[in-house]
């Protein structure tokens, strides 16, 4: 199955592309060829790093191409800051907007005596109907990297909780995003990936 | 709950992992693809990979390792040892690693470290720091020293200022190992490792002087470690990472478990 992952210079793909591969997927990338977009059977945008990164997704024409396909209904999956991406922006890079399908907005975590970025493995407390984590069991582990974080709303797939609850990942019909790496998060990580590769939207034929 | 991180660490020379002491009568002790796997098997957080060949030559090997190495890996994998610019980090990440860790290098240049980071993420930068309290300062443990060359050659600089330092300029994580602690199995310096976990606000892994499970509970109290890195005790399936958790879980540490 083709994968279309989007490169916006933000970190090493490297790391998402050989878990794709491993799950039998085949990850094609584009960084700026739109029919790549276009005709994407699914969609992953990875990203680590600074929200300000994603204003090459705008620079590139890459933004209204993923805004249609998401439209039509092609599964899109974001990762970190591709996560943070679906919101309406984040207090990181104030002047740059994100794609805004979830109208919050990312924020920092708040001052605390706890260390912010948060960085290790923490566990997910899935909600019930959630197709990317089907099968995941409570307390399950995964592994973060951030300092900002989407806000807990009805779109929350699953919470875990470091300073205060927030969103390890949101969907809402065929856009899904992960606040952790799944490709970094062992057998669990894998499951979510495969989860998102095996899910089929009623309705739509790619 | 945000657990505590136990990180499996495999020191590599010419393609092989190798256990010495001091750097001297290194023992065979593997393959680094396999032996990574195998600690990630058992229930390691994280994998180090330390290249301590430090040769021209060694450099494509320890690619096609860190390749091999990453192909399995569904942890996070940091790889260090003999990255002087960020063309060396690039490539190492181009292979598969998902963070580096420098250390003299850093020292000799800072301006690395940022470099690293913007390209590839803070998360993606850590700094290595060989510290030694210093007898004569007035807090040896505060005013402890940075050492460079396997500990033998002094940096010139405080290892508390140099963690801040190191953070302000982008650094994601500190590496810290006390030179007085390591390869003793007496424990590990939690003095030192609580005076720059404090410092900073980026995680501080502890190492160094690990010989008991007692050892990892304490520099998660009272050393206030993020994370510690594990190297001899895993080898030749003396423990695994799994068992050494399961204990910590035991005495109230959180921990991943199952993994």
């Amino acid at each position: 199955m083709r994968v279309t992952v989007i490169d916006y210079k933000a970190g090493n793909l490297t790391s998402v592309l050989k878990t794709l591969r491993h799950l039998g997927a085949e990850p094609v990338v584009t960084d700026g060829d739109l029919s790549l977009v276009e005709s994407a059977e699914r969609i992953v945008l990875p990203g680590v790093g600074h929200f300000v990164a994603t204003s090459r997704l705008d620079a590139t024409g890459l933004t209204g191409a993923i805004r249609a396909v998401i439209v039509r209904g092609v599964p899109f999956l974001g990762i970190c800051v591709g996560m943070q991406w679906l919101y309406a922006g984040s207090t990181e890079a104030p002047e740059q907007p994100g794609l805004a399908y979830f109208t919050e907005s990312c924020t920092r975590f708040a001052e605390s005596r706890e260390k912010v970025p948060h960085v290790g493995w923490n566990s997910l407390e899935v909600r019930n109907g959630s197709r990317l984590l089907a099968g995941v069991e409570p307390g399950e582990f995964v592994y973060f990297t951030h300092s900002y974080k989407g806000p807990v709303t009805a779109d929350t797939a699953a919470v875990t909780r470091y300073i205060e609850p927030f969103a390890a990942a949101v969907e809402r019909g065929n856009v899904m995003g992960v606040q952790f790496h799944p490709e970094k998060s062992g057998a669990t990580g894998l499951k979510i990936l495969q989860n998102f590769l095996a899910w089929r939207p009623e309705g739509t034929q790619c | 709950m945000l657990t505590k991180r136990i990180i499996a660490c495999l020191d590599v020379h010419a393609g092989r992992v190798v256990k010495g002491v001091q750097f001297v009568d290194l023992v065979d002790a593997g393959d680094p693809a396999t032996q990574a796997a195998r600690h990630a098997r058992e229930g390691a957080d994280e994998i180090v990979l330390l290249d301590i060949t430090a040769t021209h030559e060694g450099r494509q090997t320890l690619l096609d390792t860190v390749r091999r190495a990453a192909l399995e890996l569904f942890v996070p994998f940091c790889v260090g040892g003999g990255i002087r610019a960020a063309r060396d980090a690039e490539q190492v990440f181009e292979a598969g690693a998902d963070k580096v860790s420098i250390n003299s290098a850093a020292l000799a240049d800072p301006a690395l470290i940022s470099a690293i980071g913007r390209s590839f993420g803070a998360q993606a930068v850590v700094v290595a720091i060989d510290a030694r309290r210093d007898p004569q300062a007035a807090d040896p443990v505060r005013q402890a020293r940075v050492f460079v060359h396997g500990g033998r050659k002094p940096a010139g600089r405080r290892a508390v200022e140099w963690a801040r330092e190191a953070e302000q300029r982008g650094a994601g994580e500190i590496l810290l190992t006390s030179m007085d602690a390591d390869g003793t199995r007496a424990g590990f310096d939690c003095e030192l490792t609580a005076a720059v976990s404090e410092a900073v606000s980026i995680p501080v892994i502890a190492s160094g002087g690990a010989g008991t499970v007692a050892h990892f509970a304490d520099v998660f109290a009272r050393g206030q470690a993020d994370a510690a890195l594990a190297a001899s005790i895993f080898h030749f399936g003396v423990s695994s990472a799994r068992s050494l958790k399961e204990e910590l879980a035991a005495s109230g540490v959180p921990v991943r478990l199952p993994c």
